[in-house]
């Protein structure tokens, strides 16, 4: 099947996944994309054609795996229509195994991407460290970065900027990865995180996520650095909310405790709000088109009642805010389809 | 269930079941915060594994994990028999559905049966058919139903007419429900906790409560259900269709355990316990007493979050 046939929208975002086979492309999709157990993504088929998974955080993004087998090159594929509606392209690197190969195959893709188009970010991740002692794994990047690095000069490439990440399906770290990746291809970016230290500021919030509640995926952050470890406790308290909505969405749903008509329309809004015994709170709120809203607060001294009511308060304006840059994103997005269409008329 | 030693509240749990068939394991993972992967690590069991665990404040668990290698059953039933056999209040026979070898798995129960109508003839027996997980989907009742029926034929034979089986699998909540009912059935004061909990949901206008002790997560009783004593799916069943056309997964007791365990996991990432939850201003959790937690489901979530937290403050001196 041709590739490039999948590709009609070219408002979408396009992440294209590649790698040699076998070096857990596959796995990746499946434990980011459809929330598979880590350890069932063993029992996974080799991939023969390229497939696509559609994900829609506030922007639309499509990501294409290509079976690692396949060589693009042959003539029969339009790889040039690919990688030029291709946004990022992520190349993964099993680390456990002889890379090389994997090295130079990942040249000659930048190679041609990049002269195909020059606007592409390159991502690599460093696959499977999981596997890897702490030291090992320094060294494996650094030697991958390294080699890349002396094989794209060969090339003449030596300003094409490669970003790597050590990842692992087993923990959060590859979530980390194509959050950053994801989070390149915004173009609000800029906007949403302004936002979002706004938010803190003023809402004695000290670290703020907006989540893709499907993925856990993090579209945006504040500018405070991403621990990881609250990164990881706040992708856990979206599952929790998940799961307990879950189990009685029934009863929480809508129309159940509505009497009087006031009925919030098609579903009630997720919220989700929770104090530890040393005083932070976890707090989470759905915003719109499957985002989520994740707050770790530290009220200290202050009471805990006001503290929530203004980030009550101040969420209900972000939210807004969001709802804001959407319609625009969408006018945006008709504008540009509509002077494509008038270019194509004349 | 009263005899001599349980007026000191110090229960003797006493978990047997050949080698390999899961009994560390479960232990593990109820009592010990491990999950399901985590067990891959543990390695056989040599001779007892006491582990003390005090559970709902005054009453002490005393877990004798016995490692089920035929050496130490050997030594089980013959030197050290008195010693392990005496004051048992919970018998908990782990059977691996697996094993290839179930004529000699059944006679180590026969074996212990014996023992136990010598040396503690007042105790209750619960077995756990383990590792449901392997079997097919299809054929785990039929499976189940023959073992109990010959398991329960034999248990007569020894004194032992009532006992209680499960089904489990570490992978799945069943674990949970077989624990929960296993330690519920050494709580004296249940009924108390019960009508408590059905006046408390009635004061706040709740749909549901259940109470939960606090670091296993075990279900010590629910407003809608005993779950103490009870067992099978077929009460669960009943208990959806009274509630009202509004179907309810019947599996939400355990399940809640595991979700709220995970969390509480997660909560350690900040070297915290969690002290409440509030979910869509309906769904509320919070401690009730220094090792109980409830789980509040509300009618209406346009109740003022202050009144019904103040009210779980209130309620605390009716769950100690």
């Amino acid at each position: 099947m041709d590739a490039s046939g999948y590709i009609e929208n070219d408002s979408k975002a396009m992440v294209l996944l590649m790698g040699l086979r076998r070096c857990g492309k596959s796995s990746i999709c499946k434990v980011v994309f459809h929330n598979m157990q880590p350890l069932d993504t063993l029992y996974l088929e080799s991939t023969s054609s390229p497939s696509l998974e559609h994900f829609s955080t506030l922007i639309d993004l499509a990501v294409m795996e290509l079976p690692g087998q396949l060589n693009y090159f042959e003539p029969s594929y339009d790889s040039e229509r690919l990688f030029k509606s291709v946004g990022a392209l992520v190349y993964v690197i099993d680390s456990q195994d002889e890379y090389m190969n994997a090295i130079t195959n990942l040249a000659m893709i930048i190679d041609y991407a990049y002269k195909v188009n020059p606007n592409i970010n390159i991502e690599v991740l460093i696959h499977k460290v999981d596997g890897l002692s702490e030291d090992f794994k320094v060294d494996a990047q650094r030697d991958i970065m390294q080699r890349t690095g002396e094989e794209l000069l060969e090339l003449g490439l030596d300003g094409v900027q490669v970003s790597f990440y050590l990842t692992s399906i087993f923990d959060h770290s590859i979530y980390e990865a194509f959050s950053r990746i994801v989070q390149k291809l915004i173009p609000e970016i800029s906007y949403l995180e302004n936002m979002l230290d706004n938010l803190i500021q003023h809402s004695k919030i000290e670290k703020a996520f907006l989540f893709d509640i499907n993925s856990k995926i993090y579209v945006s952050t504040d500018s405070n650095p991403v621990d990881i470890q609250t990164y990881e406790v706040c992708a856990e308290f979206v599952d929790v909310t998940l799961d307990l909505f879950d189990l009685y969405k029934n009863r929480l749903g809508p129309g159940n405790n509505d009497e009087d008509g006031i009925n919030k329309p098609i579903y009630q809004e997720l919220k989700n709000v929770s104090e530890l015994g040393n005083g932070v709170i976890l707090y989470l709120r759905q915003m719109i088109r499957g985002l989520a809203l994740v707050a770790l607060s530290r009220p200290k001294n202050a009471d805990v009642e006001s503290c929530l009511t203004i980030a009550d308060y101040n969420i209900d304006i972000f939210k807004k805010g969001l709802e804001d840059i959407w319609a625009r994103s969408k006018i945006d997005n008709s504008q540009i389809k509509a002077i494509q269409n008038e270019s194509v008329n004349r | 269930m009263s005899n001599l030693s349980s007026s000191n509240n110090r229960k003797k749990l006493l978990l047997m079941g050949r080698s390999g068939s899961g009994k560390s394991s479960m232990r593990s993972i109820i009592f010990s915060n491990y999950s399901a992967f985590d067990t891959r690590r543990l390695g056989a069991t040599i001779d007892v594994e006491h582990s003390h665990l005090r559970f709902l404040g005054n009453m002490t668990l005393n877990l004798w994990d016995c490692g089920g290698q035929d050496v130490f059953m050997e030594n089980y039933f013959t030197k050290q028999k008195d010693h392990i056999f005496q004051m048992v209040q919970v018998l908990i026979h782990v059977f691996d559905v697996e094993s290839q070898e179930v004529m000699k798995d059944i006679e180590i129960f026969m074996r212990s049966l014996k023992q136990l109508k010598k040396y503690s003839p007042n105790s209750k027996i619960f077995v756990l058919l383990h590792k449901m997980d392997l079997v097919q989907l299809d054929k785990r009742n039929e499976l189940f139903e023959i073992m109990m029926n010959k398991l329960t034929e034999t248990a007569k034979q020894y004194g032992f007419p009532n006992i209680v089986g499960f089904a489990t699998s570490i992978w799945d909540e069943s674990l949970y429900k077989a624990w929960s009912q296993i330690v519920c059935s050494l709580i004296p004061n249940m009924s108390i906790y019960q009508s408590n909990l059905i006046k408390f949901k009635n004061l706040l206008d709740a749909y549901e409560i259940i109470l939960f002790e606090k670091t296993t997560f075990l279900v010590i009783c629910s407003s809608n259900n005993k779950t103490g004593g009870d067992n099978g799916d077929n009460d669960n069943q009943s208990n959806v269709k009274e509630l009202g056309s509004i179907k309810i997964d019947p599996k939400r007791f355990e399940k809640i355990s595991n979700i709220m365990k995970n969390y509480k996991q997660s909560c350690t990432k900040l070297k915290s316990g969690f002290k409440t939850l509030i979910l869509n201003d309906s769904i509320y959790v919070s401690e009730i007493s220094s090792n109980m937690v409830c789980f509040i489901v509300l009618n209406n979530s346009k109740q003022p979050r202050q009144l019904i937290l103040e009210n779980i403050k209130k309620a605390k001196e009716f769950f100690q």
